[in-house]
């Protein structure tokens, strides 16, 4: 009895978007449905791949915001406004969320939902998404939906479980939708000639219990891991991180790509952390994956296997890489590697 | 500095060698006599409690550390072997096998569970490994108004309750400060969890572990998403090896890919 009070409690103090009762038809659905995107920005900078979230949220045919906060952000405002068929963006310029710390943001978050009386919260699935949307669903009383892949429409999302292994189908009863997608499962935006508004939203100047203290971010002129378009990912077969260097880099460049690694070569310490492709580290789907001397663990398949096209190279013929490989070539990598770079930079 | 009352939530799940089969009807994955064990983010979690005591890293000590389970009456072998890697105590919250709940319910849960024990630190791993979802430290977090650290491969504690920890974010790592109470998310690199020797577990069969029900917290099994179907991924098909350098330069180019 008391377990039923709370739950038709809690089910008001969310209902406080009259649209979403769910006694209008289907017809006129439609004009009722409001996105807000959340867009990633660092020192001002747009994060292109958080425009992501404006693909995602035209499938689901509604208007859409856009928002964005941090110390300096009117430039990326104005950028993100560019993108066609938006309508508006909302923007907090304030330091206090220059770094994304969800004990602030996610306050900042649920205000301007609450004023714009959004049906749907859309973010990237990354590091800044994953700790941010939690916080705010919760906050919202609504069940996050993660890493989907899919949208059937304005409630059924489709999204992999068990690693990849699995592929759900959820219907979501919650008045707001919040959900995070999986950047490489949507086609990347570019700004155009769309001309939306650019508003200042609300900022309750929540207090802050955390306080950001430093960073160490991996520089590199290659192209972003998770967004580029070939990836040339390295495994245990390179024996060394000298070797990871000496064997990899080149191919890379050869080919224009970003690194990634198998989790066996980063905790064996011959790559970063943050070059780990897998269920544990990024998930990426470029146009060309060619893992060089990896064995295709699960782990690692679930970061890679909706790539378009995957090639590999392991001296074991019978790797389970090769069932998944598009093409692939037995032999030893030390020699095959330098070989295949050499032919790519010459032809 | 408080001494820690420290909660370790953990799950049991399909162990991570097995590869996970969808069932005939597509309601689900297959999981009756599959093995299952501790979520592996949550071994990190029960590890760097102990840890924490045993290097003696917080100023105020560690007085409490309580493993917590929501599941089928088989989780309690996991909190068993939470107890023989050194927890002290546990809670086992009885749910009907196959009746999973969702993140959010779980976050309510161990939001009453906290208060009730006057926890305050919660480490939980940062997702499992079967929902993917990486939510409830989070939500845990919002509804207690703590702060949040997720994906942690480094905890440091100092005086005055601070609480330093180096998180695994995009392109690398990521230094942020808190102060306790707070939640923390594990993340692979955090330690290396210790196996439970034999004395150990023998030990830990006698240690107390309480039993409860969803009821109990004042909570029931609401569910707000609905799963339609569940589905095996499209199969890739291997596209067969080729003999040399020039053979996969040729076979790429036909197939687009440079």
């Amino acid at each position: 009895m008391f377990a039923l009070l709370r739950k038709s409690w809690s089910r008001q103090a969310v209902g406080l978007i009259p649209q979403t009762n769910a006694n209008h038809g289907a017809v006129g659905r439609n004009q009722l449905l409001s996105t807000l995107a959340i867009l990633e920005q660092r020192e001002g900078q747009l994060n292109q791949g958080s425009l992501n979230a404006f693909t995602a949220a035209k499938q689901l045919r509604g208007t859409i915001h856009g928002f964005l906060a941090g110390s300096n952000v009117s430039a990326a405002a104005q950028e993100a406004a560019k993108v066609e068929g938006i309508e508006k963006i909302i923007k907090v310029e304030s330091s206090t969320y220059e770094k994304g710390l969800p004990e602030t943001y996610a306050p900042l978050l649920v205000e301007n939902i609450k004023k714009g009386n959004y049906t749907h919260v859309i973010a990237g699935h990354t590091a800044f998404g994953k700790n941010l949307l939690p916080r705010v669903a919760a906050l919202l009383d609504s069940q996050q939906i993660s890493d989907v892949t899919v949208i059937e429409n304005d409630k059924t999302f489709v999204r992999p479980i068990y690693a990849g292994n699995a592929i759900a189908t959820v219907e979501s009863s919650d008045s707001i939708k919040v959900i995070t997608i999986r950047g490489t499962a949507f086609t990347t935006v570019t700004p155009g000639a769309g001309s939306a508004v650019i508003v200042d939203g609300v900022d309750p100047k929540a207090d802050t219990s955390a306080e950001w203290v430093s960073e160490d971010l991996a520089k590199s002129d290659r192209p972003d891991l998770g967004t580029a378009s070939r990836v040339v990912s390295g495994g245990r077969g390179l024996k060394s991180r000298e070797e990871f260097d000496k064997v990899m880099l080149p191919l890379a460049d050869a080919l224009g790509a970003a690194v990634g690694a198998s989790r066996a070569a980063v905790d064996s310490g011959y790559a970063d952390n943050s070059l780990q492709v897998g269920q544990t580290g990024k998930v990426v789907a470029p146009e060309l994956y060619m893992a060089v001397g990896i064995s295709g663990a699960i782990q690692h398949l679930a970061g890679m296997k909706d790539s378009k096209v995957i090639a590999a190279i392991n001296k074991d013929a019978d790797a389970p890489i090769f069932q998944v490989a598009d093409v692939g070539l037995v032999g030893d990598l030390f020699e095959k590697v330098p070989e295949l770079t050499e032919k790519l930079q010459s032809s | 500095m408080s001494a820690l009352r420290i909660l370790v939530p953990v799950k049991r799940v399909i162990d991570y060698a097995v590869k996970p089969r969808v069932n005939k009807a597509q309601t689900a994955v297959e999981t009756a006599g599959v093995k299952h064990s501790m979520n592996p983010f949550d071994e990190l979690s029960v590890e760097e409690s102990v840890r924490i005591r045993e290097k003696k890293r917080a100023p105020g000590g560690v007085e409490d550390i309580c493993a917590i389970s929501a599941g089928p009456a088989k989780a309690q072998d996991i909190l068993r072997t939470a107890m023989a890697m050194g927890a002290d105590r546990a809670i086992h919250v009885d749910v009907k096998e196959g009746d999973d709940l969702e993140p959010l319910t779980v976050a309510k849960l161990l939001k009453k569970a906290a208060e009730e024990e006057k926890s305050n630190l919660v480490i939980l791993g940062k997702q499992s490994i079967d929902d993917d979802s990486n939510q409830t430290g989070q939500m845990l977090a919002g509804l207690l108004g703590w702060p949040q650290a997720t994906q942690a491969s480094k905890v440091e504690f100092g005086e005055g309750d601070s609480v330093t920890v180096t998180k695994e974010v995009d392109g690398g790592v990521e230094t942020i400060r808190a102060k306790l109470p707070m939640i923390i998310t594990t993340d692979l690199r955090l330690n290396e969890p210790r196996y439970a020797s034999l004395p150990n577990i023998m030990k830990a069969k006698k240690k107390k572990l309480d039993k409860k029900t969803l009821t109990d917290f004042g909570l029931d099994n609401e569910k707000r998403l609905k799963v339609l179907k569940v589905t095996e991924p499209a199969a890739r098909q291997g596209g067969g090896k080729v003999e040399d350098v020039d053979g996969l330069i040729g076979k790429l180019k036909e197939l687009g890919a440079l």
